[in-house]
């Protein structure tokens, strides 16, 4: 790791304000990605401007239309979270799920959010879940948000500071992972809104990020059924290709992974 | 057996420090005025180095010296060397290509060593050596097996055109010839065998501290050998004479073979402690370690088997190509050729057999022996081939094994080896009853029903542990003998010190050799000490690989203990007024048989070391050597057989139980056996779904973390079912055979052929990846 | 440069540390436990683990000054004087460990996995859990065998006290 210069800031203005001070500053929530890439000395962030221990940016709690997690929430945290249980409880399975239980215990929502690795887990729930994205400056939908590999709508210096998820009819996630970094080879999460509309957002799988799947989409929201996948064919352009698996069975888990996601949200 | 003696499952005398984190690895050690060494490697898999500017290093914070691959050639370091020398079917010696410990002009591999940086703190290291520039003008590379020894392809060693190390052959060609001519069925098969990743969990380290006044080197090294480190090291590299150069291999994190090496960094650490004057660090990452430490397997192969009419082996025949990587290591040319072509026989009765090797360099990571070497790669080919030759002639793969089970002993196969003893259907019967073979096919019906695969597969291996004797592997072209040593010390107090030439990283030595002196002396194993690992403590030993430990450095205790033994019984019927042939030992007492008379052992030590009334003419003292030369290779065998189920949406295949019924002759401690075949079973189902070290075409490596190399973690891998069945070695008097590679070697065959048991398709390759068995299943 | 002002095993510590300091390094190198491991570079083997305020992390993936404050037990403070915490314990006596170099992570893995499971552990959840501790020697049977046994062990000694 090259060297850097540790902030610790106690609220999201301080954090902001140090940011700006800093050259080439980068926000720490629960360095479980940055602090890799920094060791691998693919990072070399003037200053680390940590985010964790400001008391306004932890917890989960009810919304007027559905619930909120604060941006440094801990991915162990979402996944006990009663809140969060009763109101999405695909949220706290796919929580569960990411890294390996060291990990959940360090590992943000927002850190997550804000880094977009094209196989991680939560951008799936978020853009299925058309969840809305706040920062210090703005509101942000997910839609908007996701835009490419590693790449967001977030501006420099911009900190997500809660993600709000509205009320769902049925939600569900399922993983297949990776074989060795135990990421996402393959994620789907469902979700069907109050209003019978169907998202369906996969990770792992398109060169892009996390995307939308149209087709299941279409074949759920006519029958919510996972049976009503059966007969949807799923491209395989555009989807990564490498030594664990190929486009055309990454084309194939979208599929499959669509419907045991289907059969978790009953 | 007494409860700390041989068959005794005592639990370990090592593991309290390992428990409490009081281990001593060589990265946990310190030395006043250390410093730290980071290796500059080459990126690129084949380049000429065309120059090395480090004026901008050299001025960077902590910055001590930045010393080169030139260097070491101007200083005369020598060449690493591999020690087993091999001859082709022309006559002609093996081909081998230099390799300096720091490339002074061509790099041949990605992660080879061109230039070291020494600086006084690790970071500082690291920093200074990203402002080292190393100008490269890259070459054209090569890395699949296949490709190098194409017409045009790129040549790395100018010693070996063609890049052919050597082609080399064993067994009868025109006897498998007139076998095939009147065979009934012939059987083909094509495989390969996936290059792998040693990973020890600790990586490689190294600390160097050479003291100028006396001339003196010490290097405290990852090493299963100290001892032929310190041999290589002072008699090919020129570092230092032997009796100037100490080697000390502290707790070892795991080795599996890639800690039998001398590797670069060890040498160039030792070169830069005198040139800097003071101490140097080098600890290895993990990145380094895919790039450096020695890889295994890799190979190619086409074989056919042929039968009768009565489905018995009449012949096999075995071409191979097995990639070496950039440059031939320490022990690499054996692993295909003794280790792999040797085992072809596995089980069977096979009347001929003729194997071709073709040993070839490409642009890759050296390859030599891990866990197994040469055997796993023999066992998958011929349980791969039996099974898919019960396939092919409609016959149940178990019936089929045992019809043309090997049941005599001594049986001579016709590649080299005499195996001494075994029960093979013993074992396999043990298997199948412990899986319960017989209702597979119910078990199959059902799981159908249910919409899943369901597949079982049987394996059954033999090895060639101990390997020996060292007359034998001289004539072979080994470069050492395969001997091991013992030196017991019984203190005056009658405390005991055992000094052995092998070396535990993981195989608890510091337990079972202490039970074998309380079986036969009846001291408590709390009064015994197990000394090794230190080239200044210890007499020199061979160390620890090939599954050595007992059944070579195991008897070499017992030939001290005798000697022990027989001195101790002068000294007790000297005391006791009674003649030598009437002494017995039981519990650690020395009687005079049929009377009441006798002496404990600490009484008898005593008397050795005050000297006040020993025998006339006996030297004082109790302390005894012995080096023990076996006389045969032992021959562990067993069965394994594994039922899977596969789920054909995702490929993706689940362990329903997984049997093991080894033979390892006598067990010391059989906790500590069973914990061996675990890991074994694991490092041989991790081949077989798991782990593949993966090259592109230009030789860049592609699986080099643990983000791409798939590991075996614990949700990958079954609980499994371990028994034993025993016949006796006969050629040592533990009647011992060698546990630590038997899961590595037999493992592999019995899952892929449950795989394709359950899918219906002989044809998938490991690792049986969900992606691929997944193509299996839909094309 | 900082100083870092934190809690290991019980006691107060400080260190002059560079920024880029991990907290494993800080463990090693200034304060000499060397029972916590590096054995990768991917934040992925596990042997490294340690507790942060009581919770199983990654020592390798915590910058030595993001602990400041906190109270860290590594490996070398889970024992009470001579007596081995009941997992080190379950450890020995089921053969959990080889070449103990994965050990102290494991063990600190498996001791947060028995608190977070209230003692409520079967097999394929143990296996599950260790997710983020690779073993090269084990094969994880009884490494498993341990974590379970250990499980009844922590149970019986919670009931004692």
């Amino acid at each position: 790791m090259y060297e850097t210069t540790y902030h610790r800031a106690s609220s999201v203005d301080e954090a902001a304000a140090l940011f700006a001070k800093g050259k080439e500053a980068k926000y720490l929530a629960g360095g479980q990605t940055l602090l890799p890439v920094m060791k691998q000395r693919l990072a070399s962030p003037s200053d680390v401007i940590d985010l964790a221990k400001i008391k306004d940016m932890v917890g989960c709690s009810g919304t007027t239309s559905g619930i909120q997690i604060k941006a440094a929430t801990t991915h162990y945290d979402v996944s006990q979270d009663a809140t969060v249980r009763k109101a999405i409880p695909a949220l706290c399975a796919l929580a569960s799920q990411i890294g390996d239980p060291a990990v959940r215990h360090r590992g943000t929502i927002g850190g997550s959010l804000a880094n977009n690795d094209p196989a991680a887990d939560y951008p799936a729930a978020v853009l299925a879940l058309n969840a809305t994205i706040k920062t210090n400056k703005r509101t942000i939908a997910a839609d908007d948000f996701f835009q490419g590999l590693f790449s967001t709508a977030l501006e420099d210096g911009e900190i997500i500071t809660a993600v709000d998820f509205p009320v769902v009819d049925k939600a569900g996630y399922a993983k297949f992972p990776h074989p060795a970094s135990r990421f996402a080879l393959t994620g789907v999460f469902v979700a069907r809104m109050p209003d019978g509309d169907v998202r369906v957002a996969a990770t792992g799988a398109s060169q892009n990020g996390v995307m939308r799947v149209g087709p299941i989409e279409a074949a759920l929201k006519a029958n919510w059924s996972a049976s009503a996948i059966d007969s949807v064919t799923i491209s395989a352009d555009g989807l990564l290709n490498d030594i664990h698996g190929t486009a055309d069975y990454r084309a194939n888990l979208i599929k499959v992974m669509a419907q045991r996601a289907v059969q978790a949200a009953g | 057996m007494g409860v700390e003696g041989i068959g005794a499952s005592v639990v370990r005398k090592e593991d309290r420090r390992f428990i409490t984190g009081k281990g001593r690895y060589v990265d946990d050690i310190k030395l006043v005025g250390m410093t730290h060494a980071h290796f500059i490697r080459s990126p690129h898999a084949h380049a000429k180095i065309k120059g090395i500017d480090s004026s901008e290093a050299m001025k960077m914070p902590g910055v001590i010296a930045v010393l080169t691959g030139q260097q070491i050639v101007d200083d005369k370091i020598g060449n690493l060397i591999c020690g087993w020398a091999i001859t082709s079917k022309d006559g002609s010696p093996m081909k081998m290509g230099a390799w300096p410990a720091m490339a002074p002009e061509t790099v041949r591999f990605v992660g080879q060593a061109v230039a070291v940086v020494i600086a006084e703190t690790k970071n500082q290291a690291r920093d200074a050596a990203e402002a080292v520039v190393v100008n490269y003008e890259e070459l054209p590379a090569v890395a699949d097996v296949k490709a190098a020894i194409a017409p045009g392809a790129p040549q790395l060693h100018p010693e070996a055109p063609g890049n052919i190390i050597y082609d080399w052959q064993l067994g009868d060609e025109a006897a498998v010839k007139a076998a095939f001519a009147k065979a009934a069925n012939v059987v083909s098969l094509d495989l390969t065998n996936n290059r792998l990743v040693p990973n020890a969990m600790e990586p490689r380290a190294a600390i160097a501290d050479y003291d100028a006044a006396e001339e003196h080197f010490t290097l405290y090294t990852t090493s299963q050998n100290p001892h032929v480190a310190r041999l290589v090291l002072s008699a090919f590299y020129n570092v230092a004479p032997e009796h100037k150069l100490r080697v000390i291999a502290p707790d070892v994190g795991g080795g599996f073979g890639s800690k039998i090496y001398i590797y670069p960094e060890e040498m160039v650490a030792l070169w830069a402690s005198k040139k800097v004057g003071r101490p140097v660090k080098w600890t290895g990452d993990r990145t380094e370690s895919f790039l450096t430490d020695a890889h295994g397997r890799d190979h190619i192969t086409h074989a056919e088997m042929a039968f009768d009419k009565d489905n018995k082996i009449l012949g096999l025949r075995v071409k191979t190509h097995a990639n070496f990587g950039a440059y031939m290591s320490l022990f690499s040319s054996a692993v295909p050729t003794y280790l792999y072509a040797t085992l072809l026989s596995g089980q069977y009765v096979i009347p001929a057999i003729y194997a071709e090797v073709m040993a070839v360099y490409t642009n890759t990571t050296p390859v030599d022996a891990y866990r197994g070497a040469g055997r796993p790669e023999a066992s998958y080919l011929l349980e791969r081939m039996m099974e898919t030759a019960a396939r092919q002639l409609n016959v149940d793969p178990a019936e089929l094994r045992k019809k043309n089970f090997i049941t005599t002993f001594p049986y001579q196969t016709p590649v080299i080896m005499t195996y001494d003893a075994g029960d093979f259907n013993a074992s396999i019967d043990a298997a199948m009853k412990a899986i319960d073979y017989a209702g597979f096919p119910a078990r199959k019906a059902k799981a159908k029903s249910e919409g899943k695969l369901r597949g079982i597969g049987v394996s059954c291996y033999i090895e060639a542990c101990g390997i020996a004797p060292s007359k034998a592997v001289g004539s072979l072209g080994a470069g050492v003998g395969l001997w091991e040593s013992a030196e017991i010390r019984v203190n005056p107090v009658g405390t005991i010190e055992v000094l052995t030439g092998t070396h535990s990283h993981g195989q608890s030595h510091e337990t079972t050799f202490c039970q074998l002196i309380a079986e036969r002396l009846g001291v408590p194993i709390s009064q015994v000490s197990i000394v090794h690992g230190d080239t200044d403590k210890v007499q020199f030993g061979m160390g620890t690989y090939g599954s050595r430990s007992i059944a070579v450095g195991g008897t070499a205790i017992v030939k001290a203990m005798e000697k022990i033994e027989s001195k101790a019984k002068k000294i007790a019927a000297h005391a006791l007024e009674a003649s030598e042939n009437d002494i017995v030992i039981e519990n650690g007492e020395f009687k005079v048989t049929g009377t009441d008379k006798s002496i404990a052992l600490p009484m008898v030590a005593l008397a050795a070391y005050t000297a006040h009334n020993l025998p006339d003419g006996m030297e004082p003292g109790l302390k005894e050597t012995a080096f023990y030369d076996p006389t045969n290779f032992t021959f562990p065998a067993g069965a394994y057989i594994c039922e899977v189920e596969v789920d054909a949406a995702t490929g993706k295949t689940s362990f329903v139980n997984f049997v093991a019924a080894d033979d390892f002759g006598r067990l010391i401690n059989p906790m500590v056996v069973e914990g061996q075949v675990h890991g074994g079973l694991a490092q041989g189902i991790g081949q077989a779904l798991l782990e593949h070290a993966v090259y592109n075409e230009n030789g860049q490596p592609v699986t080099a973390s643990f983000m791409d190399y798939t590991m075996p973690r614990a949700d990958d891998l079954p609980s499994f079912q371990v028994q034993h069945t025993t016949t006796l070695c006969p050629s040592n008097p533990l009647g011992v055979k060698g546990c630590g590679e038997a899961g590595a070697i037999g493992a592999s065959a019995a899952v892929i052929n449950a795989i394709t048991d359950a899918i219906g398709n002989n044809k998938l390759e490991m690792p049986a990846t969900p992606d691929r068995v997944w193509h299996a299943i839909h094309g | 440069m900082s100083t870092v002002k934190l809690t290991v095993n019980g006691k107060a510590v400080s260190a002059e540390v560079e920024d880029r300091t991990l907290l494993v390094h800080l463990l090693r190198d200034h304060l000499n436990l060397t029972g916590t491991h590096v054995g990768c570079d991917t934040s992925q083997c596990g042997a490294c683990v340690v507790h942060i305020d009581g919770q199983a992390v990654k020592s390798c993936t915590v910058l030595a000054a993001q602990a400041a404050g906190s109270s860290v037990t590594t490996i070398e403070g889970i024992a009470k004087g001579d007596e081995l915490h009941p997992m080190q314990a379950a450890f020995r006596d089921n053969h959990g460990l080889q070449c103990g170099f994965c050990t102290p992570g494991m063990i600190m893995s498996a001791i947060d996995i028995v608190h977070r499971h209230s003692g409520q552990l079967d097999e394929a959840t143990v296996r599950h859990e260790l997710e983020g501790n690779i073993c090269r020697c084990t094969g994880y049977h009884n490494i498993v065998k341990a974590v379970l046994d250990a499980a009844g062990r922590m149970k019986v000694a919670q009931a004692a006290e």
